[in-house]
């Protein structure tokens, strides 16, 4: 038989608190995380907004072995959400608990540049219309740090957590754009049943809320530039959305084999019981439009499962209020669920805290589960127009009180990455 | 419900010593010695001034016509990537999309693709073109930057850069719908993206995929982080083919070379009645971290013991059986003493037995391409039963104990275990078999 994945811890620092249970009344309450951008000067952006985690600080445990000193913003997220996960599951004190049967399996984003530096060396050693690149790595060898520096590599998160949970089982991280942490924890469950690990921390980190991040999506007209309504910009699959805004921040989870959770006696929060990944393969800038590939990832999630589309009961969107996704998302549901799709609810948290890039879709793994605990919907914030090419049941502006047994998060990443997970209250 | 065998029926290199897996081995077993000093960019400030440089090399005759505008939003990692899978596709013999004018021999929504991938450096001179737009009394004027300066970027411009990007330029050009990801582990990332590839035909979620890795720190940004952390070699400037020496006596850092490997990775029974030529099965994977990666200012193998033994316990053999062994190797003394020691752990006596063979001596450190290019020359030794030798390498380091071959050889070869591991404690191992009917 195969071996079943448990959940068994959670954590987050997001947009909409620091903690899971704050998060979770955040969005019931139907509160926003929006707000003018404070990292640095975005005034003259087209976005001059987004979704910052605010007033975080290491937790002092943390902050104490001077191991992270050197941590990058979106790591220090990472710190704090894996601690309160780790604690939640108990899983250190457990008996049977071996450091090499328990791995991490992030999909956590490249830290922010040393922006300061790296922009003045570029304008320091610029010469004729070029870069004078031996100029440069004078200027660079006295001006750059190999912390800051080394601190961006896409590893690094998952290096911070080993080194301070002592892990030393399987360890990943992948970077499939805004696909990442769904990823992980899909890929994280399949080394557990394989038997590569008995448990798993895994999620995601991300932050993109910097000057290029900003730039980057800015010059792609993904972000909304609604500045003047900035706390309801995030419009998913209303008829007035303009773009995503971007968030920030972590969401971590413990998984265990089932078997091992329930000999410890731990507190399993919910059963992951189907992955499923597919590409677009259609275009760097674009989804397949007919939605295809999306489809394709969910279709494989219930294979996996083995359960049939009428079984889920709750769909935790990717809903990014760009156009484009959510009438692809949309176009997507229908063709899995066909002529039930309007029945089943769907909504994004992504309209209450953003756009977490890399972490949303742990971010988004840890409501359902909530969902399922409380069995309460978290609602689409701020949709207020229908729109003719989205016309499923958004659960829009109010939470939704429901039974819930099963339930389904997507996510899909810039290049046609799609990725879907299945859970099931125990 | 049992999993079903994987084996490589294709490979696709693209390296400094050679493009193709078939030029690449021809040139190790001559000893080919790839490094050079660098003229890519001028770097004649910069501590270590070798490389291992891809010259005059295009991803154009790499990509279909019809795509072939998609080359200007190729950093060069993509490049290198996209290079790779056109090599590995054609030399498996499947036909998919990205083979002009035939109908693809395989369903687009079976063939999956998991391919490592590093942070990817911008273009300093694109960036600094339109940077230098925004300049007020010589210093970056962040709100002239916001009003006007980054108009000067492409819209594309942050594509580019994505790491995902190479998986998905790939994904497209080959109609490859299946399960596909990224893995962003250093050294170790060739390998953990076959390892789980392998993992995701054997359970069933698809039929083949292309699996690899591929890597360019060959720029300005690339080579200051290394330098920064202390990894090059900077005592060889005036002897560039001899700058990185794994393993040696003499070791003094790694270089930074650029390139990268995709195995086409089969369900056996798949590639067995279409009748493809097998290089090996893979047998086992395993992987592992070290916690103490976190001091990434010192050295260490990424626990590389632990991934190795979980991948020996998963090919179900025993360290005698272990016939070759491709090391990661890097050159830098402290990584090589403890990727040897991590050896030496997990093989025992065997370690000082089995020839260890680094590739990084003859082109450098392709980072995440590494363990992928390691990967397809251990796959070709056991095709070829010959044991490649480890350029550079002339004196043991007596703080190693492995048997470094310094020469090729023939000889009977049953299994090979591929190593890799990142600064940062992430570590991957792979268990080849010689494939037999």
């Amino acid at each position: 038989m195969r071996r079943r994945v448990v959940i068994t811890g959670m954590g987050c620092v997001t947009p909409l608190g620091h903690d899971v249970e704050t998060v979770w009344r955040a969005l019931l309450k139907g509160r926003s995380g929006l707000a003018p951008i404070t990292v640095f000067d975005a005034s003259t952006f087209p976005s001059t907004f987004a979704a910052e985690v605010k007033d975080y600080a290491l937790p002092p445990e943390l902050a104490s072995s001077g191991r992270h000193d050197h941590a990058g913003r979106h790591t220090r997220f990472a710190l704090g959400a894996a601690l309160q996960a780790w604690r939640a599951s108990g899983l250190a004190d457990a008996e049977g608990f071996d450091p090499a049967r328990t791995g991490i399996y992030l999909g956590s984003g490249e830290g922010s540049l040393d922006f300061g530096n790296f922009t003045s060396l570029l304008v320091d050693a610029w010469a004729d219309g070029k870069l004078d690149t031996a100029r440069w790595g004078e200027l660079a060898a006295e001006r750059m740090d190999v912390h800051r520096e080394t601190e961006q590599e896409a590893n690094m998160v998952v290096a911070h957590l080993a080194g301070e949970f002592g892990l030393r089982g399987p360890a990943f991280n992948d970077l499939t754009a805004c696909a990442a942490s769904t990823q992980a924890i899909g890929e994280a469950s399949m080394l557990i049943r394989h038997g590569d690990a008995e448990a798993m921390m895994t999620g995601g980190a991300h932050s993109m809320i910097h000057p290029y991040g900003v730039t980057g999506f800015n010059r792609l007209t993904a972000l909304s530039t609604r500045n003047d309504e900035m706390e309801t910009a995030s419009r998913p699959f209303d008829m007035t959305r303009d773009g995503f805004v971007l968030g920030e921040g972590s969401s971590i989870l413990i998984l265990e084999e089932h078997e091992f959770a329930r000999r410890r006696g731990a507190t399993m929060l919910a059963e992951i019981i189907g992955y499923g990944s597919s590409a677009d393969a259609f275009r760097i800038t674009d989804q397949d439009p007919a939605g295809e590939g999306a489809a394709a990832g969910m279709v494989a999630a219930l294979t996996d499962a083995g359960v049939g589309p009428e079984t889920i009961d709750y769909i935790s969107a990717h809903g990014t209020s760009t156009p484009q996704n959510d009438s692809v998302e949309t176009r997507a549901i229908k063709a899995v669920f066909g002529e039930r799709a309007g029945q089943v609810p769907v909504s994004s948290i992504k309209g209450a805290m953003g756009h977490l890039i890399a972490a949303a879709g742990a971010t988004e793994l840890i409501t359902c589960v909530l969902a399922l605990r409380d069995g309460v919907i978290p609602p689409t914030a701020n949709y207020r127009v229908a729109d003719p090419e989205c016309d499923l049941d958004y659960v829009p502006n109010a939470p939704r009180e429901i039974d819930l047994d099963i339930v389904m998060s997507n996510s899909f990443g810039f290049g046609g990455q799609n990725d879907t997970l299945i859970v099931r209250r125990i | 419900m049992s999993e079903r065998s994987v084996v490589i029926s294709g490979l696709g290199v693209v390296t400094p010593a050679g493009v193709g897996i078939e030029d690449l081995f021809a040139g190790l077993l001559e000893g080919r010695r790839s490094l050079q000093a660098i003229d890519a960019f001028d770097a004649r400030t910069f501590p270590c001034r070798v490389a291992g440089q891809l010259n005059d090399f295009s991803a154009r005759r790499h990509v279909p016509k019809n795509y072939r505008k998609a080359v200007k939003v190729m950093a060069r990692d993509i490049e290198i990537a996209v290079a790779a899978a056109d090599l590995a596709v054609r030399d498996s013999g499947i036909v998919t999309e990205g083979l002009n004018g035939q109908a693809p021999s395989i369903e687009p929504g079976r063939l999956g693709c998991n391919i490592g991938a590093g942070l990817i450096c911008a273009d300093l001179d694109e960036l600094g073109l339109a940077i230098n737009t925004a300049v007020t009394d010589g210093r970056f004027d962040m709100r002239l930057w916001g009003r006007e300066g980054m108009n000067n970027l492409t819209p594309l411009w942050l594509l580019k850069y994505l790491p995902n990007m190479l998986a998905c330029h790939v994904t497209i050009i080959h109609g490859a719908k299946g399960p596909s990801n990224t893995i962003t582990c250093g050294e170790a990332s060739g390998l953990l993206a076959a390892g789980e590839a392998t993992r995701t035909i054997a359970r069933g979620a698809c039929d083949a995929a292309i699996a690899g890795g591929a890597e360019s720190k060959l720029n300005p940004m690339g080579l200051l982080r290394q330098g920064l952390l202390g990894r090059l070699s900077v005592s060889s400037n005036d002897d560039p083919p001899s700058a990185c020496r794994p393993f040696d006596a003499d070791h003094a850092g790694t270089v930074v070379g650029e390139g990268g490997g995709l195995a086409i990775l089969e369900d056996r029974e798949r590639a067995e009645r279409r009748g493809a030529r097998i290089y090996a099965e893979v047998a086992g994977f395993g992987a592992a971290c070290d916690p103490g990666g976190l001091d990434y200012l010192n050295c260490g193998a990424g626990g590389v013991d632990g991934a190795a033994a979980a991948a020996l316990r998963d090919a179900g053999i025993e360290p005698d059986q272990v016939d070759l062994v491709m090391a990661c190797g890097t050159g830098v003394p402290g990584e090589d003493v403890a990727e040897a020691e991590a050896l030496r752990r997990v093989l025992g006596d065997r370690a000082a037995e089995a020839p260890t063979v680094s590739l990084a001596g003859c082109f450098g450190d392709l980072f995440a391409g590494a363990s992928a290019v390691s990967l397809a020359v251990g796959a070709m030794a056991l095709l070829k039963q010959t044991v490649p030798p480890t350029v550079n390498f002339r004196t043991p380091d007596d703080r190693c104990g492995l048997n470094v071959p310094a020469d090729a050889s023939e000889a009977p070869l049953t299994y090979v275990l591929c190593t890799g591991f990142a600064r940062g404690g992430q570590s991957g191992a792979v268990v080849l078999k010689r494939y037999t009917p």
